[in-house]
């Protein structure tokens, strides 16, 4: 179970609080003292799912660690939007050093942390899906292999954003890109092998693998703080939209990545040491042309010549990770009546759920039920 | 204490006197018996506090050395011709961040083709990265001189790369002083950064800078290196008192009292060229001596004074910067400006090639008599070249429809519209 | 520590740059009204109470005060509420409605357990104002009127308060213990009720008592008769006289096979009173079908469930000496009942027409300026008739005759007559936009389905008058307040404090809600978007 859901508080934990549970049970983002590492007067573009996914990793980050935490960062929009001279809209100690080397030196100041017996202070390396899957992938496998002490957070926006939307190795089949462009007879990104690194990172059998995305803040802070609770390297790969590459309304920016997640497209689940443990379950499953035609990026798929076996293999991909995760349920924890959904929801928050019904003195019409599903 | 050890033992034991926190390392040829000597020491707990890091290549552990260095941690790495190349776009990185790392580059050419034996391209690829250059000239200075480099690094925040040659000097066997524990200790003081990754006063470091800075942050840190030039003579004299001999300093100049001709080269190759001149100057000839230990910062006046008033001067280079010839006599005769004198350049001993007292005898006797080529190849063979050049002339492709033509009428008539 | 120049920077300094300047739009927060709020013909803020009683414990004193601001009976209205704002709750267009009626019972149901009361704290003003009629209208305004601070008379021909909630509605939907409780909670506010007192003539009895206003409700409690040809020994009754004599010592005697005639709400009311009377046969003739019965559906099914039949697309066309003929009908294409010829006979000991109510007027007789059709009195928008001072509502005043239409007279009689008193207009209250469906981001609500009431076994049901219907337990009732979705109105729930890329929602703390910061805002909408409830919109930035 990634994480405990809350049930029938209204919003559940579906919202990024609620006033109905208790303060240690709320969000880190809902904190009105929260940490913002990343602070307002970054230059991210309107509706930067970025921008919104690196202060929801570190603000948890930040609050587990007391604020004991140092920060290597790739070069990419994250580093570019936050640090240009005279402004740095980081509140953490930070250091951007290159495009492909941030693991590489979240493995220096872990171990330059290691030496001085400062193991209180912990150290987190991000970069965007280029810096982290292409050009600073040797790196990270080196720091994975080597078990450094570094949680390293991937912000997969799926192409080279900052220089103008060219492919990377995170690129999904059929895009389009400055470099991918919807021209000829394969119009989009070709369909590679793909370069699925949340699995490779389990390859090498790390203590901590998790994906999320912007869409789901209970969990990206869940998994943040799961992934804080070890030692040793470890992964998150946090799906964020990009308005301006995906050809997206700034508005949509949650949105789409909840709908990634709900086609199948992105699967969310956890790993330890290689092994899954833990799937989020899609809640309502719709089709992936409900993802694909919010983005422009994806328009000549839907246009005069549109293009049925790209979104047929794009569908492909969705199923096999629905199937390859297992990320439907067949009943659904949140459909269930009240008294069987308790337990799963956590101990303790459940109070609300009406106990068991049989006990009342009248008996209890059964209607309700049915016709709720 | 005196020992006969090689040069790698004598440079991985100076090193770990230094008490470095961080070391990381990517192994090549000839840099690996320094690093495998201090590996040892920190398994083995001699070298403690220390965290030595197995990385995936020199471009990692020179991130990895920004890494710790940022955090305030003494640190050092190693490598050598392809390694450092590697990891280029990291050392520019370290530079421009003002990170007080000392590197080790045992000097090895540069491939293709690939060459594993000594020569100068690679520590001279990279004499406009931003880090101080200091060669050494025997094993005792090249662990004299990383004593030394961890001080300098540390007080002007810069890194500092001690290049010694690779095998020559690194898998040579000598008689080396070996400074005690309490001798580094008194010399090099713990590490106090500059700025630092800290929580407690967190900074952001490597921001962007635009036009509107970039040109001052580079004028900045040529001023910053350029303090070098004042600090390295006085840390050579500190280290005199301490240690009881002279290591280290910008330029070393031998038999140049009157010379007039004057040599000039880094590294082991001093060795020979002093062999070389003592011989002549028994034998009358007025020829001296220019070693030169701090090649970035460039000791200009240094230069200048020690050569200003020679007649001739012949750089001996262990690099061919490929379309004009010399690197370090470019630097030299810029220290020269003005000057009326002669200036030869030698290009010797590449990719391994042995700089042996005949060659340079005959070489240096060419250069009295001024009976050479501005540029020079030393103990080239000119016949293999020539018919090498030859055999080119006749294969080549020519340009133009025309030439084309007359070297293969038939082929070309054919394909003309 | 020494930061070199430009390349290490002070950590926040972005806070300078200003990037509110690239908005195009910019969010604002809203009020829009929810189609709950909108539907209550008592005008109840119920958005409100439920998100007060969201908090369980003091939340439901809050809450129920809340109701208490527009309605005095929500012990009543939790049990004869038609509750349109339930038909109209977007929810459930997700699953099901929000049991807005069951959390209004168990909070009135509370209330009345804590002995939760009203203080009068609006200065006294001296005014008095006579009610006529002690039913839900006038009870109503006659509450609303001694909580601005007047003097308030009720007179009531009856020897029992409660008007059609006492004599209209069976037992077995509002326990007569939960009414007399409500009414008493009134009169303990100082307002006097006099029984048994029928006013003839409203001039004389607002003279004879200077009385400064006047609010009529006397209701309408004549039954509407239709022409049946009968014989000597038929027994016709009409519906409200018999439920009026449920209320007497002796209940009426309607014999072991009844017959109602009609398809409203009261035809199911006496059929099933029947039933509990003891009637072995109690069927309900009406001349359309199930979908053109105005009889709410739930209580046509109680009424099934409970042994009622049903004899729809059926008239009588005659009755006597214990046997009804009735004319089968069939609907035209417009929907009207025509007659087929086809004839069929039923035994009925007794026939009771429920074919509706008119008011009983003669009050008002000679009243200069009052307008009336005979059988209800005109009134304009502010509740007065057509005589200045002479205010009237409810039953007698054309309108959708419901408890809750005649409490919601009551109250906007009050302010209109509270403002009359003072010499000014009631202004009203400012409507917002209608929080609709497509306003809601309803991703964010948990799925949950409607608790229900538990109901009582049916072999009890048909042999007593107890409740039929029972509360929710407290647990059942926070759940279900909880599924409110609090349509239009900000619940607290941080997303916009969260999904803001640019942090520039600032958090004003429990119950303060939010402020945008607009020197960071750059316009991204994504808060408007991810708002659950709809509750912020984009505008146009104006340069």
């Amino acid at each position: 179970m990634p994480y405990q859901p809350i049930k029938f508080y209204q919003t559940g934990s579906f919202v990024v609080g609620n006033r109905l549970l208790d303060v240690e049970a709320r969000s880190t983002q809902s904190d009105p003292k929260r940490a913002n590492t990343l602070t307002s007067g970054h230059r991210a573009c309107q509706g930067c799912g970025e921008a919104l996914g690196a202060r929801y990793a570190l603000d948890t980050v930040s609050r587990v660690t007391g604020g004991k935490m140092i920060a290597s960062n790739a070069t990419g929009c994250l580093e570019v939007f936050s640090t240009p001279f005279p402004e740095t809209s980081w509140q953490i100690p930070w250091i951007h050093s290159l495009f492909g080397n941030a693991p590489a030196v979240a493995t220096g100041i872990a171990a330059a942390m290691r030496v001085k017996g400062r193991d209180d202070v912990r150290v987190v390396g991000q970069g965007g899906d280029g810096g982290t899957v292409d050009i600073g992938f040797g790196c990270l496998s080196g720091m994975f292999e080597r078990n450094d002490d570094v949680l390293y957070i991937c912000y997969d926006n799926e192409a080279y954003m900052n220089t103008g939307v060219q492919r990377s190795g995170a690129t999904p089949g059929g895009a389009r890109t400055a470099t991918t462009q919807p021209v000829g007879p394969h119009p989009g990104n070709e369909f590679g092998q793909g370069k699925n690194l949340p699995r490779i990172a389990m390859a090498h059998e790390i203590p901590y693998v998790g994906t999320a995305t912007v869409a789901d803040l209970r969990d990206l802070e869940y998994k943040v703080e799961k992934a804080m609770t070890f030692r040793g390297a470890r992964y998150l790969h946090i799906l964020v939209t990009c308005p301006l590459g995906w050809g997206s309304a700034s508005r949509d920016s949650i949105r789409i990545a909840r709908l990634a997640v709900e086609t199948g497209i992105f699967p969310v689940f956890e790993a330890e040491r290689g092994e899954v443990t833990g799937v989020t379950k899609i809640r309502r499953r719709v089709p992936v042309e409900e993802y694909l035609k919010l983005q422009r990026r994806y328009a000549h798929l839907f246009g005069k010549k549109p293009q049925p076996e790209i979104l047929h293999n794009i569908q492909a991909a969705a199923d096999r990770n629905i199937t390859r995760y297992g990320l439907l349920d067949d009943t659904p924890d949140d459909l269930k009546p009240p008294g069987e959904a308790k337990d799963a929801a956590t101990s303790g928050h459940d109070e609300a759920q009406p106990e068991d019904s049989e006990t009342d003195a009248m008996a209890l019409t059964s209607e309700s039920f049915e016709g709720a599903r | 204490m005196l020992s006969q050890i090689e040069g790698s033992k004598a440079v991985a034991d100076a090193v770990a006197q230094c008490r470095p926190e961080v070391i990381c390392a990517y192994p090549i040829s000839p840099q690996t018996h320094i690093v495998e000597g201090l590996s040892k020491l920190v398994k083995t707990g001699d070298l403690t506090p220390c965290e030595y890091i197995n990385v995936e290549s020199e471009f990692a552990a020179m991130s990895v050395a920004i890494g710790s260095s940022a955090a305030g941690a003494r640190t050092y790495t190693a490598t050598a011709s392809q390694g450092l190349l590697y990891m280029v776009e990291a050392v520019y990185n370290a530079s421009g961040l003002g990170l007080p790392i000392v590197m080790t580059v045992a000097n090895r050419a540069i491939g293709s083709p690939i060459n594993i034996w000594n020569d100068h391209s690679d520590t001279m690829s990279q004499r406009d990265s931003g880090w101080i250059q200091l060669y050494a000239e025997t094993n005792q200075e090249a662990a004299d001189l990383h004593i030394q480099a961890f001080k300098l690094a540390e007080e002007l925040s810069l890194p500092v790369m001690v290049c010694m040659d690779g095998f020559i000097l690194t898998h040579a066997y000598e008689r080396i002083d070996q400074p005690t524990q309490e001798q580094v200790d008194a010399y090099l003081p713990p590490f106090t950064p500059r700025q630092t990754l800290d929580p407690d006063n967190p900074v952001s470091i490597g921001a962007m800078v635009g036009p509107e800075a970039f040109s001052e942050v580079r004028y900045l840190a040529h001023a910053k290196q350029m303090l070098a030039l004042e600090r390295i003579p006085e840390l050579a004299v500190e280290f005199n008192e301490i240690f009881g001999r002279e290591s280290g300093g910008l330029i070393h100049t031998y038999r140049a009292d009157d010379a007039e001709t004057m040599i000039v080269a880094l590294g082991s190759v001093l060795g020979t060229i002093k062999d070389t001149v003592d011989e002549m100057r028994d034998e009358g000839h007025k020829i001296g001596v220019l070693g030169i230990t701090s090649f970035r910062p460039f000791p200009q006046q240094q230069v200048r004074e020690a050569l200003v008033n020679a007649q001739r001067v012949l750089v001996l280079e262990k690099a061919l910067a490929v379309g004009i010839g010399g690197i370090v006599s470019a630097n030299v005769r810029t220290s020269l400006s003005g000057v009326q004198l002669r200036g030869y350049t030698a290009i010797a001993g590449l990719g391994g090639r042995a700089i042996t007292r005949e060659s340079l005898r005959s070489l240096f006797e060419n250069a009295e008599a001024d009976a050479l080529e501005p540029l020079t190849f030393v103990d080239m063979d000119w016949e293999l070249v020539q018919r090498e050049l030859q055999r080119d002339q006749l294969i080549r492709r020519p340009g133009t429809a025309y030439e084309h033509q007359e070297l293969n009428p038939g082929l070309v008539a054919a394909q003309l519209p | 520590m020494e930061k070199p120049f430009a390349i290490t920077l002070d950590v926040g300094t972005s806070k300078a740059n200003h990037t509110g300047s690239w908005r195009t739009e910019r969010p604002v927060y809203i009020d829009r009204l929810p189609p709950c709020n909108n539907a209550c013909p008592a005008g109840e803020n119920i958005q409100s109470w439920l998100y007060a009683a969201e908090e369980g414990g003091e939340g439901y004193e809050k809450g129920w005060r809340q109701i208490m601001a527009d309605n005095p009976f929500p012990a009543i209205m939790g049990r004869v509420c038609y509750h349109p704002c339930e038909t109209s709750c977007n929810r459930a267009q997700l699953d099901t409605a929000v049991g807005i009626n069951s959390i209004e019972r168990f909070l009135g149901d509370e209330a009345l357990k804590q002995g939760w009361s009203i203080e009068v704290t609006a200065p006294l003003t001296g005014k008095r104002v006579l009610v006529v009629g002690a039913g839900p209208s006038g009870l109503s305004a006659a509450y609303h009127l001694r909580r601005a601070g007047h003097e308030v008379a009720i007179f009531d021909a009856e020897p029992a308060a409660g008007g059609m909630m006492r004599y209209g509605i069976p037992k077995y939907r509002l326990p007569r213990e939960i009414l007399d409780a409500e009414v008493q909670r009134i009169l303990n506010m100082g307002v006097t009720l006099d029984l048994n007192r029928k006013v003839t003539n409203v001039e004389a009895e607002m003279r004879a008592g200077n009385f400064d206003a006047a609010f009529l409700a006397v209701g309408a409690h004549i039954g509407k008769r239709a022409y049946i040809p009968a014989g000597e020994a038929a027994k016709i009754m009409d519906a409200i006289s018999v439920l009026h004599g449920m209320e007497d010592a002796e209940p009426p005697m309607l014999g072991r096979r009844v017959v109602v005639y009609g398809g409203g709400n009261t035809a199911m009311d006496v059929a099933r009173t029947a039933k509990r009377l003891g009637a072995t046969e109690a069927v309900v003739v009406y001349r359309r079908n199930r979908e053109k019965m105005p009889a709410h559906d739930f209580e046509v099914t109680e009424a099934i469930e409970e042994g009622v039949r049903m004899k729809w697309l059926s008239t009588i066309k005659h009755a006597d000496g214990g046997k009804i003929l009735i004319e089968k009908m069939e609907l035209d294409e417009t929907g009207f009942p025509q007659g087929t010829g086809e004839m069929e006979e039923l035994e009925a000991d007794s026939v009771v027409l429920a074919l509706g109510q008119d008011a009983d007027l003669s009050l008002l007789e000679g009243v200069e300026g009052i307008e009336s059709d005979g059988g209800t009195v005109a009134v304009s928008p502010n509740m007065m008739t057509g005589h200045p001072g002479i205010f009237a509502g409810g039953d007698m005043v054309p309108d959708e005759r419901t408890v809750t239409v005649g409490i919601g007279h009551g109250k906007r009689a009050a302010r209109n007559i509270d403002a009359w008193l003072s010499g000014v207009a009631y202004a009203g209250t400012h409507k917002h936009e209608l929080a609709s469906f497509d306003k809601l981001n309803t991703w964010y609500y948990s799925d949950a389905p409607q608790s229900m009431r538990p109901t009582l076994d049916v072999a009890r049901r048909t042999s007593t008058f107890e409740e039929v219907v029972g509360g929710l337990d407290e647990n059942n009732a926070v759940y279900e307040a909880r599924r409110c979705l609090s349509c239009g109105n900000c619940f607290e729930c941080d997303n916009c404090y969260g999904v803001c890329p640019d942090n520039s929602v600032i958090k004003l703390g429990p119950g303060k809600r939010f402020e945008f910061d607009y020197d960071y805002c750059k316009g991204c909408g994504i808060c408007v978007a991810e708002c659950p409830c709809g509750a912020i919109s984009m505008e146009p930035e104006t340069i």
